[in-house]
């Protein structure tokens, strides 16, 4: 080392394009391919230094002092707990908004709930409701930072994060590559965040489903539509499929779940269509017997546990991007 | 009262009859063709002969005219006043007041208030609550009881107490059989079946229209096939029975095609569209503010609607949530043609006026629906300086074709009853909670600035609104 060189600014691990221009995560539609790749080095940092024995992540306590809301007004085991892991390893504390039993089943609106969490001094919320557009209102009624945890069919941008992350390191990279994604397209917010991460981030995407379930994706720039699993299949360098929603099989868009599953069901014979060792995920929780087989999601194709495990540092990245 | 109407006065159809000498004024008459500048007299509420020949009080009021525009009342077919039952969102009053802001003389009462206006008492009811109103509140009636879509109502004794038409607006009548009974009971009557064109089991569930903004926000479509099956079935039965058709707020350019084909052959079918169905587009829902006849911003969701990131601000505003939903651009510039070419007969509101806290809720949970008495001319006028429309093509829509659906006259001639709008065409105004009358501000119009400016309003020769014009004393506007 030589000395006397004038000290040259550190670049901040953190933020190296400069500071986080977003307060919220939306969706990943407002995020640049940098800032994606970003996110996904970050995660990669958090994770290495969870599984370490070095010290707390590169920004210590991003969130120390401060408290971070968990509103699910939706269902989610693995979703809430792997945010609720994060924000307590970047130093939050966690406020749990169980719906059962708050103001929320009395008629409360979801503003003025927001309103007395941000009042009790919450200052980051993540929330999942049934209600696309959701995340939004909160973010215009109040002034907290919002973290979409999944809304109605827009978006789950967290999810598209860590299976974006999961991709990479599996198929070295997207560029390039080919996933398809199969199953109801049309009611899945984990569909639309992927789409839009991974043409971003250079893949191609396309989805193949019944006809109710992929229509109008053909007019997304990036996506084809397969009209059957073959042709979605082929040459895929990946492959996700979608929980299918049992009420919704149910209320049409196919005849029966047996059927959905004799059609579009994946088996590991079925994978032989993708290109060789082609992986499989799927966002959970998963429907044995309807949208793949037990044998396929604990086959060595599967990345279902690796998906799970990238949760919380992809959201430990998340709270310390945005943290004040 | 705010300051935008610090100089505004309000007035009533019990007032006395107004007088005034506009001098140079731009007078259109749409019925007649008559477009010329010219010097307007009113006196005690009757148009008189204004020029070098006319004998005009001494002591008349002279208003320089120049630059502006006087036309014929304007005529709504289709407005929520939501009395009796839901006056947080508006009065019959306020909604009347409203009207005369936005250059209305007439407003057509829809009757899915609570209770509903299914019976004669109702009728007359909302009728003695209008008497000293702003503009003439019509009635439209209940089609069933209850608006339950399974018997009809009484119409003869409802429209004996006014009733000018009936509908269940809000929903289509269920069955074919019971929009033919409908029919064949309201033609002796000489008054139309007002029908709201959706399919429930096509439409049930859906927030906007379908396409790709619908796929990109992940919000379930609303077909066109939900309005054209209803208007293919009403259509027969209008032809089978002979009966009236009125297909009010038409969404689609499929539909609108239907109707101008049974014109074709004579069918007894009128219809007309809303505002914001021609000039407002559904890449609002996603945060987009372009109108129609705008060329779409390259980087904006109405050229790019699955990369441009949506605008945190606008996007999902339960303002944007209205049935039939806004429609796509295509279909939008295709009810502008309709406009121009006739086959649409009327330009009619759905003034649906709700309070904050059924709007500023998640985009599923808002209550449907935009006010718009205070902004219909302003978007026709700015549909007008993009050159869509002419300015005597949308005058007839929104006056003399209208009021002459439910059997009222407009017109600009000497001897006539003055009913009439002033208004300044080159004049912008700011759409904001302190400019609008309405006591609700459901809009997405909210912030913007718009053409057309209504300088005076006068009802049945009453000066119902005046924007400074005349001066004076009258009512604040709150």
């Amino acid at each position: 080392m030589t000395g006397g060189a004038a000290p040259q600014p550190v670049a901040d691990p953190l933020h190296p394009l400069g500071p986080w221009p977003h307060r919220h995560l939306f969706d990943v539609d407002h995020l640049s391919r940098e800032q994606l790749e970003v996110c996904l080095d970050l995660a990669v940092e958090m994770r290495e230094r969870r599984g370490g024995d070095q010290p707390p992540g590169p920004s210590p306590g991003a969130l120390a002092g401060q408290t971070v809301g968990l509103a699910f007004y939706e269902g989610s085991t693995r979703t809430r707990v792997s945010f609720e892991l994060a924000a307590r390893e970047m130093g939050a504390t966690t406020v749990d908004l169980a719906v059962a039993g708050s103001s929320v089943g009395k008629g409360e609106s979801l503003a003025d709930t927001l309103r007395t969490l941000e009042r009790t001094g919450v200052t980051t919320v993540v929330l999942r409701h049934s209600a696309a557009g959701a995340p939004y209102l909160a973010a215009r009624m109040t002034g907290l930072r919002i973290v979409n945890g999944g809304d109605g069919a827009h978006a789950h941008p967290t999810q598209a994060l860590l299976d974006a992350l999961t991709l990479r390191e599996a198929l070295g990279g997207l560029a390039g590559k080919r996933v398809a994604i199969v199953g109801d397209v049309a009611h899945s917010r984990v569909a639309r965040s992927n789409i839009h991460a991974l043409t971003r981030l250079g893949a191609s995407v396309r989805v193949g489903g019944p006809p109710a379930w992929v229509r109008g994706f053909e007019l997304w720039p990036g996506v084809s539509v397969s009209g059957t699993l073959a042709e979605a299949l082929r040459d895929a360098d990946a492959v996700m499929t979608l929980r299918v929603q049992l009420e919704r099989a149910a209320a049409g868009g196919v005849a029966s779940l047996r059927e959905y599953s004799s059609i579009w069901g994946l088996t590991e014979e079925r994978m032989e269509l993708a290109a060789p060792g082609a992986p499989l995920l799927h966002p959970g929780p998963t429907n044995e017997g309807v949208e793949l087989t037990a044998e396929l999601a604990s086959s060595e194709r599967s990345l279902i546990g690796r998906q799970v495990r990238n949760g919380v540092p992809v959201r430990m990245a998340v709270f310390s991007l945005l943290a004040p | 009262m705010s300051e935008a109407f610090a100089n505004a006065r309000f007035g009533s159809l019990t007032d006395p009859p107004t007088s005034f000498l506009l001098t140079g004024v731009r007078v259109i008459d749409p019925s007649n063709g008559h477009d010329a500048v010219a010097d307007l007299a009113v006196i005690d509420g009757r148009i008189v002969d204004g020029g070098a020949g006319g004998d005009l009080p001494r002591d008349v009021q002279r208003i320089d005219g120049r630059g502006f525009v006087a036309g014929p009342g304007l005529c709504d077919l289709h407005a929520h006043l939501r009395q009796p039952g839901r006056a947080a969102g508006e009065t019959v009053a306020s909604g009347a007041r409203a009207a005369a802001h936005g250059g209305y003389t007439t407003v057509c009462a829809m009757p899915n208030t609570d209770p509903p206006l299914d019976e004669a008492a109702r009728v007359a009811h909302v009728s003695g609550l209008a008497r000293d109103a702003a503009v003439r509140v019509r009635v439209i009636g209940a089609a069933s009881r209850g608006r339950a879509g399974q018997e009809l109502v009484d119409a003869a004794e409802m429209s004996a107490e006014g009733a000018v038409g009936f509908s269940d607006d809000g929903a289509s009548l269920p069955t074919a059989g019971l929009v033919r009974a409908a029919l064949l009971a309201l033609a002796p009557l000489g008054v139309p079946l007002v029908e709201h064109a959706e399919d429930p089991s096509l439409a049930d569930g859906a927030l906007m229209r379908s396409g790709p903004i619908a796929t990109r926000l992940g919000l379930a479509g609303w077909p066109p096939s939900a309005e054209l099956t209803i208007v293919e079935r009403d259509i027969a039965l209008a032809e089978e029975t002979g009966g009236r058709l009125h297909l009010t707020h038409l969404s689609t350019a499929t539909a609108l095609q239907a109707v101008r084909r049974a014109k074709d052959r004579g069918v007894r079918v009128t219809c007309d569209v809303t505002p914001h169905h021609v000039a407002l587009t559904d890449a609002w829902v996603g945060g987009d503010r372009a109108f129609s006849w705008q060329e779409p911003d390259p980087a904006g969701l109405g050229a790019d609607p699955f990369g441009t990131p949506l605008d945190p601000q606008l996007a999902y505003d339960g303002s944007c949530l209205v049935n039939p939903p806004l429609t796509t651009r295509p279909d939008a510039l295709a009810l502008l043609d309709g406009v121009a070419d006739g086959t649409v007969d009327a330009i009619a509101t759905d003034h649906a006026p709700h309070p904050p806290e059924h709007k500023a809720v998640e985009f599923a949970a808002a209550a449907p629906g935009m006010i718009g008495l205070e902004t219909a001319l302003s978007l026709g006028l700015a549909a007008v300086q993009a050159g869509c429309l002419t300015l005597a093509q949308l005058l007839g829509a929104l006056s003399h074709r209208a009021a002459a659906l439910i059997g009222e006259e407009r017109g600009m001639a000497i001897g006539a009853t003055a009913d009439l709008v002033v208004f300044d065409m080159s004049a912008q105004w700011t759409v904001s909670r302190e400019t609008l009358v309405s006591r609700s501000t459901n809009t997405p119009l909210l912030g913007m600035s718009l053409p057309g400016v209504v300088r005076l309003t006068v009802a049945n020769g009453r000066a119902t609104y005046d924007g400074g014009l005349l001066g004076g004393e009258g009512t604040a506007p709150h």
